[in-house]
This record gives C-alpha cells, sequence and structure tokens, in this order.
C-alpha cells in the first residue's frame, strides 16, 4: 500500500506551491520551497519501496545535503537584502521590472 | 562483499581539475593573507581552465570514449568533449571580465551607502572569493551536460546554480538591484529545481531507475503512456526549460542579467546557456527519446512562445542589459527548434551538430557584447539605459562598430557567425521533412527579423543621432578586457567567413551521437 505515501507526497508539493506562489515573505517562500523537496524526498523512498532496490532510499540523502547547502545560500541571500531594505517581503523587492 | 566502483579518472580528469582548483581556491581564503589572494586566485583560476581544455583536447586526440564513465553516471563523449570545450573557452574570456576589480561589492555584508561599506571601499577590501565561487559553478557547468543519470543531473545542477546564485549580488554599482536579482534568481530557480527533483521522481518511479539510458529502455517495454512518465516528464521539463530561460519560464532572466555584475551575467548568458542545452538534449533525445511524439506538441508550443516572447518584448526595452537578455530568449527559442528536430541517427547528428555550432556562436558573442557593456560607463556605474548611448558611435567609433557587429551577429546577418548558426540549426529542422516544424521554422525566420528590428535600432541610435553633452564616457579597457573583446570580434568573423573547421569539428562531434 504505497498509494497514501504517494498521495502524501503529491499533496506536501502541492502545499509547497502553492505556497511559494501565495506567501510575501522570503523566508516562507524558501520554506515552502523545502517542502516541495522534501516531497521529493517521500516520493523517491516510497518509489524505491515499491520497485525494490535501495537507489531512491540513496537518492533521498543526497537531496538532503543539497537542500542544505541551498539554505546557507539561500538564507545568506535574505538576510542581506532584509539588512539593506529592512523587510523580506518579496512584493517590496521591484525595482527591476518588465 | 561489496566491489569497489571502478572510477574512469582520465575521462574525469578535466573535471576533477576544475573542482580541484575551487577547493584549493577556497583553502587559500581561508589560509593566504589578503593582499596575496587576488595573485593566487587569477592565474591559479585561469591555468586550471586552460588544464582542462588541454585535456579535453588530449581526449578527443586520444578518441572518444564508448562507454559512459564512473559506472555509468557521467557521459564522457564526442557532444560531452565539445560541450566541455566550448564551456571552458567561454569561462576563460569571462574570467577575464570578472578580473575586472571595479566590478565587485568590496564587503556584501556592509549595508549600501553605509558607514560600513565606504570603510570597506576605504581600505580597498575585495570578495576574491568570486573566483573560487565561479569555478565551482564552471565546474557544475561542465558536469550538467554530462550526466548521465538524473541524480548526478541535479547534482549538478545545483552546483551550477548556488555559487551563481551568490555571485548575482555582488555588483559594486546599484546594489539594491543585484541585490534583488539574486534573491529573485534563488527563489525562482530552488522553485523550478523542486519541479526537477519531482519530476526525476515520478521517473525513478515509472522505471526503476535513474539511469537515462534506463528511463529509455523502461519505456521500450511499458509504452508512452503511463501517467507517470508523463507528468513526471513535463516537470523535469518545467527545471530544464528554467535555466535555458524559455518562455513561460522566462520571467528570470531580464532581472538576473541586468542586475547581476555584467562579468557574470556574461559567465551565464553564455556558459550557463551551453550547459543546460546539452542536459535538456540529453534528457530528451538518451532518455525520452524513443517518447518524442509525446514531447514534441508541448515543445513546439514553448519554442515558438520563447521566440514570439524574446523578439517582441526585447522591442520595448530600454536598458541595454534587459535588451540583450530577451535577445537570449529569443536565441533558447531558436535553438529549441533543433532539439525537436529528432529522427533516424543521421538526422540526429545533423540536428545536434547543428545545435553545437550554434551555442559556440552565440556564445562568444554575447560574451562580446556583454564586454562592451562593461566599458561605457556613467558616474554611477555603466550606463545601461539605451538613450545614453546615442551618439556613441561619433565619440568612439571602433567601439560602437564592434558592439553594432556583435548585434548584427545576434541578428543572423551573413559573413557574421549568427548567420551560420542559425543556418546550421535551421537546415536541420527542414531535413526532418515534417510540415509541423518546417511552420516553426518559418516563424523562427520570421521572429529572427522582428528580432533584427531592435538590434538594428540600437545601431541607428549609435550612429546616426547627435551625442548629448553629458553623455557616458568610454573608459580605457584593461589589457584582459581589450583581449575579451579583441577575441570575441575576431571569433565572429572568423566563423563568419570561414567556418568550416568549427562545423567539421561539430560534425565530428555529433556523429557519434550520445553514448547510451
Amino acid at each position: 500500500m504505497t498509494t497514501h505515501y504517494l498521495v502524501l507526497s503529491a499533496l506536501l508539493f502541492a502545499i509547497g506551491g502553492i505556497g511559494v506562489l501565495v506567501r510575501r515573505n522570503a523566508i516562507v517562500v524558501f520554506m515552502c520551497v523545502e517542502l516541495m523537496l522534501n516531497a521529493c524526498n517521500l516520493a523517491f523512498v516510497t518509489f524505491a519501496r515499491q520497485n525494490g532496490n535501495v537507489d531512491g532510499q540513496v537518492i533521498a540523502f543526497f537531496v538532503m545535503i543539497v537542500a542544505a547547502a541551498e539554505v546557507v545560500i539561500g538564507l545568506a541571500i535574505i538576510v542581506t537584502i532584509f539588512r539593506t531594505r529592512r523587510s523580506a517581503s518579496v512584493d517590496d523587492a521591484s525595482l527591476l521590472k518588465y | 562483499m561489496i566491489t569497489a566502483p571502478t572510477i574512469e579518472y582520465f575521462a574525469l580528469a578535466p573535471l576533477l581539475i576544475i573542482f580541484g582548483a575551487a577547493i584549493i581556491g577556497v583553502l587559500v581564503e581561508a589560509f593566504a593573507p589578503r593582499y596575496l589572494r587576488r595573485a593566487i586566485h587569477v592565474p591559479l583560476t585561469l591555468l586550471s581552465l586552460v588544464g582542462a581544455f588541454a585535456l579535453v583536447i588530449l581526449q578527443t586526440v586520444r578518441g572518444v570514449p564508448t562507454t559512459p564513465a564512473a559506472m555509468g553516471s557521467v557521459a564522457v563523449d564526442g557532444p560531452t568533449l565539445f560541450i566541455w570545450g566550448t564551456i571552458l573557452v567561454l569561462s576563460f574570456v569571462s574570467i577575464l571580465l570578472i578580473n575586472d576589480e571595479e566590478q565587485f561589492v568590496p564587503s556584501a555584508a556592509a549595508v549600501p551607502g553605509s558607514a560600513e561599506e565606504e570603510k570597506a571601499i576605504s581600505e580597498g577590501a575585495a570578495h576574491t572569493e568570486v573566483y573560487p565561487l565561479a569555478l565551482f559553478a564552471i565546474g557544475g557547468m561542465l558536469l550538467f551536460p554530462a550526466s548521465n543519470d538524473l541524480l548526478i543531473m541535479f547534482v549538478a545542477l545545483e552546483v551550477m546554480s548556488l555559487p551563481l546564485y551568490l555571485l548575482c549580488g555582488l555588483a559594486r554599482r546599484r546594489r539594491l538591484l543585484s541585490q534583488e536579482a539574486s534573491v529573485k534568481y534563488f527563489l525562482l530557480g530552488a522553485f523550478s529545481s523542486a519541479f526537477f527533483l519531482y519530476g526525476t521522481a515520478l521517473l525513478y518511479g515509472f522505471a526503476g531507475t535513474v539511469d537515462l539510458y534506463g528511463i529509455s529502455r523502461a519505456l521500450a517495454t511499458a509504452g508512452g503512456t503511463e501517467t507517470l512518465l508523463l507528468v513526471g516528464t513535463a516537470m523535469l521539463g518545467v527545471g530544464l526549460l528554467f535555466k535555458i530561460g524559455a518562455a513561460p519560464f522566462q520571467a528570470w532572466k531580464p532581472d538576473v542579467y541586468q542586475g547581476a555584475p555584467t562579468p557574470i551575467t556574461a559567465l551565464m548568458a553564455s556558459g550557463t546557456l551551453v550547459a543546460a542545452f546539452g542536459a535538456v538534449l540529453r534528457v530528451f533525445w538518451v532518455a525520452l527519446g524513443n517518447d518524442s511524439w509525446n514531447w514534441q506538441p508541448i515543445m513546439w508550443g514553448v519554442a515558438a512562445l520563447t521566440m514570439v516572447v524574446g523578439s517582441i518584448l526585447a522591442i520595448t526595452q530600454t536598458d541595454i542589459k534587459r535588451m540583450l537578455a530577451y535577445s537570449s530568449i529569443a536565441h533558447a527559442g531558436f535553438l529549441l527548434v533543433g532539439v525537436m528536430a529528432v529522427g533516424d541517427k543521421g538526422q540526429n547528428a545533423l540536428a545536434l551538430s547543428g545545435l553545437l555550432f550554434y551555442l559556440v556562436t552565440y556564445g562568444i558573442t554575447t560574451v562580446g557584447a556583454f564586454a562592451v557593456v562593461t566599458l561605457v560607463r556613467d558616474p554611477g556605474g555603466e550606463a545601461w539605459h539605451l538613450s545614453r548611448w546615442a551618439g556613441l558611435g561619433k565619440r568612439s567609433p571602433k567601439l560602437a562598430g564592434l558592439f553594432a557587429f556583435f548585434l548584427l551577429a545576434f541578428a543572423g546577418i551573413p559573413l557574421t557567425s549568427g548567420f551560420f548558426g542559425k543556418y546550421a540549426v535551421f537546415r536541420s529542422a527542414v531535413a526532418l521533412g515534417e510540415g509541423w516544424l518546417t511552420g516553426l521554422v518559418v516563424l523562427a525566420v520570421v521572429a529572427s527579423a522582428a528580432a533584427a528590428f531592435f538590434y538594428v535600432r540600437v545601431i541607428v541610435l549609435m550612429f546616426f543621432s547627435d551625442p548629448s553633452a553629458d553623455g557616458p564616457t568610454v573608459v580605457t579597457p584593461s589589457w584582459a578586457t581589450s583581449a575579451v573583446v579583441g577575441f570575441s570580434a575576431f571569433a565572429t568573423v572568423a566563423l563568419g567567413v570561414f567556418p568550416q573547421p568549427v562545423l567539421d569539428l561539430a560534425e565530428k562531434a555529433a556523429k557519434s551521437l550520445f553514448v547510451q
């Protein structure tokens, strides 16, 4: 019965995706991206179980490492723009247009 | 008992050199005194690029391997070696531009306009981390088109992108724009790589493996209508098309190209585009080649939309860097025409050689154009607004002439390299003999004509309007920048008048196609 896990993973991915589109705070947007990556991990582990090989589990580890590196870069960038603008809202940063 | 994997060190040597040099660069940052760092970084970076390029040549001469390296995860084949050579040349010239310390912020952590920043400027502080970061990005660019399974491709995608997110935010002037570009690029890039990853997960569920050829084999037995396969292909496509800046995923490109320091824009516009197209080709040809009737219609729409959006929105731009970004979007659309021209083996080789040649010509011209942009300056930084370029042809005819020449090459005027690039790609698409693709080629030619309009508009502006009294100054280029502009102009002429050697090379690289 791996279907439930796949549905859960799709739901998490959708929640993350919608969050990226509707939330304003850059940190929250970033958290939603991380939620999407974790949804991918759940899908990988479930498919590993379904396919009967461990590739998916190994990939999940790689994804965690990549996500950690992404957090470092992302927070650095967001903190820098917060210090400049005193705001982390993605709506405020709107000098580059059209 | 676990057997140790075999690693073909010779085949992977160019990658290892670049990553090794990047790691040494990090150590230099940690241990070398500040005044020595640049003096170590610049030769280290340039030498590692030259060394990697020499190894690529050596491998080409000694014969292209016919099986993937590193237990089937990295494919060093003819197209890969050609793409590696291209990326290394483009990176070398981009690093020469990056070498200009006037372009980068003295202290990224200091708030723009604060006392802290002024102190950093007066102390002559500099972020020499730029060099190792660029090397990591270049290493990712090399790995991205060479990866033979989707996991390696995802890791390569991130290794390529993460340093670029940071580098975008390091412009010395107009720092608010630069930081904004960095945030936008980061959030959208992370969003798109999540799509890439979910697509990978679904294809793994479909095929039981992330190996590209394994997916192709699973397709042969399962047929091409499984939901997992279709949704997975679409999501993978979103991630990849975002990286090449195809519409409707093009929104980041003008913002990022404008805000990023111009040398970094040059590196992104040339190297990243080449790498991303290599990856697109590998995924859609090797893994999903047997499923082409499913993705070709969507790709058709994306390509058509991309060239129309790129060509039409470029006309409305008033900023030189944004205009070049839209031009890059339009070029991505033209290149996608070649990606769709798949058929039998001979047809694939024809299309691949055309694409490889186009990527070389476009990359070199792009670096040249951005190098010229770095030279035209206002008191507050580079002069980006098009109105500031009015009359430049009268003030410094040589520079304006070179820029006009690069623009003509973008437009694909005969006797420039751009003409043969477009010709090679469109010829392969017409050779397929399918009405729907020939129709797209007609659309592409019309879009090129529309694009020629805004290139010519800039040329007219430069040569046929009077310079204003407080016009921008053209700084005397450093030897490195002159070398870059000279090399790009030379290559654009040479490939436009005498393209045969490089065309032959592309053909030879494409003949064996991607290894499986």
